[in-house]
């Protein structure tokens, strides 16, 4: 059945069947989003296996980060944004009637590009997850997840002594690393991030990309990203979009040394972009 | 070479023609300011100087008798006039009694009985009381009322003065502090008129205006930048909205006069209606500021908390109205300051009308601080102009307290970003 569903995707667009072996923790199939007029992205057909880094690459405006957006409903939102096609999450539609918006949010968390930590203490920031969403019976286990989810995002040495202090006044890479700490502290099963590095320096993204690579384990990670070099670095699986089209998808290691589309090869070694 | 010399210099021609531009705009805007506070000095000052009299009143020292008689008449201002004839014994004829009399406030009586209400003992003693003059005594000695003008151009004549200047060889006349300016309701005697009912009159009215307009406005803000879709029905409310931020105070209070009083007979006078009718006129304001300081939220924020699952009511809740709520403070603050300064609408509900008593609740007759200074403005008594000012000094203490509380609310809310 699986296989049926594939073979008839792989048409569409080049899917990589390697990717079989591996439960597909988020499937797109035929998905069509339109901001008014403007049609962003164009019949995409994208399986995401679990416990895996999968980047999405491409030129700006490619759609990648619309993409992302779906996969978490973070286009409600948006005004005369229209969607088609179906998403599913563990074979649920995610799209589907019925389907919690915050639920789905508790189980796909996510990063965005410009760290936005609350205007509240570094605990609290952590702590508000878990709290909407009553997680926590008592202070004693709010003040165990908490201490998990900042250890977890390796920033617990740093803001140990300070938790009461305001996040906003950290610095950016760690500002960032609070955001993960925030969203992983749900323990969501699939974390979305929207060029987390982008506003961070050489350091903070060497320790970004670190944490990604240790989060993978338990989390299933989809990354948007302008960094090529970020995407061979951390990735196992790679899409790149042109133009609100997949072009193509696979392992990393195949779509930087041998990619099957042109436009996939001059995107890579920098001749469109 | 040569050219790329000429270049440089040409830049550097430039640039002295560039500060001496820069010095210019930034002299223009230190005149600006310089004018802006003058006007405000000048201002200010002109009130100060006028109304700084009426914080002192002219009070007489008399040795008043608190006889059986005149207790059980209930005739105090008797018992004045029996000590003013003791004071000054040669007088004689009725007609300069009668202009003796006058020399001492009508209210003077009263404050004899509040005495004996308080303690009854007092009956068949013998005490020195102060008590207020008259306001033309007071304006004699204030200065206002030139001594060596003719007799004919004064309202005080020769024989008056010459009575007061035996008080004041006698040290028995002087300014003392005016207490009952704060403590009384109108008067049609200046020496009685206080601001107390009309302060009080303000303060029910506006409480009754911000319980009205605050919460609406604040939810009318939320629900529409929040929440409501964007269609041509919201459209349509916004710009309603906007043109009853224009629309002429008075045409509110022609409203409440048709609606609140005809229509649905509340109270005339009320501080209810004139809140209510303040409200309507204060709404459109906090509606207009609300929405730009939610407007003014960053969006990331609101990205943050959906991205954590947060329903739209928690994200409002939790993260937007906490940021927005030092703009949403401004803005109504802003409207309220504007609804303490207003006069036309209330005067369409009745809030003009001469009260003495001091409201006590929300459904007394009252009048307002700006319809007090109004009436006081327009009497011909000499010392009412100098408590228009005073009033005018009240209602300015009135809005700085008022933007204090604001300043210090503000504080409180402001979350560091």
């Amino acid at each position: 059945m699986e296989l049926a569903i594939h073979t008839e995707v792989s048409d569409k667009a080049r899917v990589d069947m390697q990717g079989l072996s591996l439960p597909h923790k988020v499937t797109a199939q035929g998905v069509n989003v339109y901001y008014g007029d403007k049609q962003a992205l164009k019949n995409v057909n994208l399986d995401i296996p679990s416990n895996m880094v999968t980047a999405l690459i491409g030129p700006s405006g490619c759609g990648k980060s619309t993409f992302l957006r779906c996969l978490n409903r973070m286009n409600d939102v948006v005004d005369g944004c229209r969607i088609e096609g179906s998403i599913t999450l563990d074979g649920e539609d995610v799209y589907a009637r019925g389907v919690d918006v915050v639920h789905l949010r508790a189980r796909v968390g996510m990063v965005f590009q410009k760290p936005n930590p609350f205007p509240k203490s570094i605990y609290d920031n952590v702590a508000y997850g878990p709290r909407i969403h009553g997680l926590a019976k008592n202070r004693t286990e709010m003040d165990e997840i908490v201490l998990t989810s900042l250890e977890k995002a390796g920033l617990l040495d740093e803001v140990r002594d300070r938790l009461e202090a305001p996040g906003t006044g950290l610095s950016g890479g760690q500002q960032q690393r609070l955001c993960i700490a925030r969203a992983i502290a749900v323990e969501p099963e699939v974390i979305l991030m929207d060029e987390p590095c982008s506003a961070l320096d050489p350091i903070a993204t060497a320790k970004i990309e670190e944490l990604i690579d240790e989060l993978k384990q338990n989390y299933t990670i989809i990354m948007v990203t302008h960094s090529m070099q970020q995407a061979a670095r951390v990735s196992q699986k790679t899409a790149f979009f042109h133009l609100g089209e997949l072009v193509e998808q696979g392992d990393t290691t195949d779509i930087f040394t041998k990619p099957v589309d042109e436009r996939t090869q001059a995107y890579v070694t920098g001749r469109i972009g | 070479m040569t050219d790329s010399l000429s270049k440089s210099e040409r830049i550097q021609a430039g640039l002295a023609k560039r500060y001496r531009a820069e010095k210019r705009f930034r002299l223009y805007g230190i005149v600006a300011i310089a004018v802006a506070v003058s006007f405000l000095a000048v201002m200010l000052t002109a009130i100060g100087v006028r109304g700084v009299g009426a914080f002192q009143q002219t009070h007489v020292a008399l040795t008043v008798t608190f006889d059986e008689q005149h207790i059980q008449d209930n005739d105090w201002q008797g018992i004045v006039k029996a000590a003013m004839r003791e004071t000054f014994p040669d007088v004689g004829n009725r007609r300069d009694k009668r202009a003796l009399y006058k020399l001492m406030s009508s209210g003077a009586g009263f404050d004899l009985q509040n005495m004996y209400r308080d303690d009854a003992s007092l009956a068949g003693q013998v005490r020195t009381i102060w008590l207020p003059s008259s306001d033309d005594i007071d304006m004699l000695m204030k200065g206002a009322i030139d001594r060596n003008a003719p007799e004919d151009d004064r309202r005080v004549t020769d024989q008056e003065i010459s009575w007061v200047d035996q008080w004041l060889a006698n040290d028995a006349i002087e300014l003392q502090f005016n207490t009952r300016l704060f403590t009384s309701g109108d008067s049609r005697e200046p020496e009685l008129a206080g601001i107390l009912g009309a302060f009080m009159g303000s303060l029910l009215s506006l409480s009754v205006c911000f319980l009205l307009s605050f919460p609406l406005g604040i939810m009318t803000a939320v629900y529409l930048e929040e929440f409501a879709p964007k269609n041509k029905w919201t459209d349509l409310i916004e710009v309603n909205i906007n043109n009853l931020a224009a629309v002429p105070s008075i045409v509110f209070g022609l409203l409440g006069l048709a609606v609140f009083l005809n229509f649905f007979m509340l109270p005339r006078s009320a501080p209810v209606v004139g809140g209510m009718v303040l409200a309507l006129m204060t709404l459109p304001t906090i509606i207009i500021a609300a929405r730009a300081a939610l407007r003014a939220v960053p969006p990331s924020i609101r990205e943050a908390a959906f991205g954590m699952g947060a329903s739209q009511v928690q994200t409002v809740l939790h993260h937007v109205l906490p940021l927005a709520m030092p703009g949403m403070l401004t803005g109504t603050i802003i409207g309220m300051a504007q609804a303490l300064g207003e006069s036309a609408p209330l005067l369409m509900i009745g809030m003009v009308a001469f009260i003495v008593d001091i409201p006590a609740s929300f459904v007394d007759p009252a009048t307002a601080l700006p319809v007090q200074i109004y009436l006081w403005a327009d009497s011909p008594e000499r010392a009412f102009s100098e408590r228009t000012a005073a009033a005018i000094i009240v209602l300015v203490g009135f809005l700085i307290v008022m933007n204090l509380v604001a300043v210090i609310l503000r504080r409180r809310f402001e979350q560091r970003w």
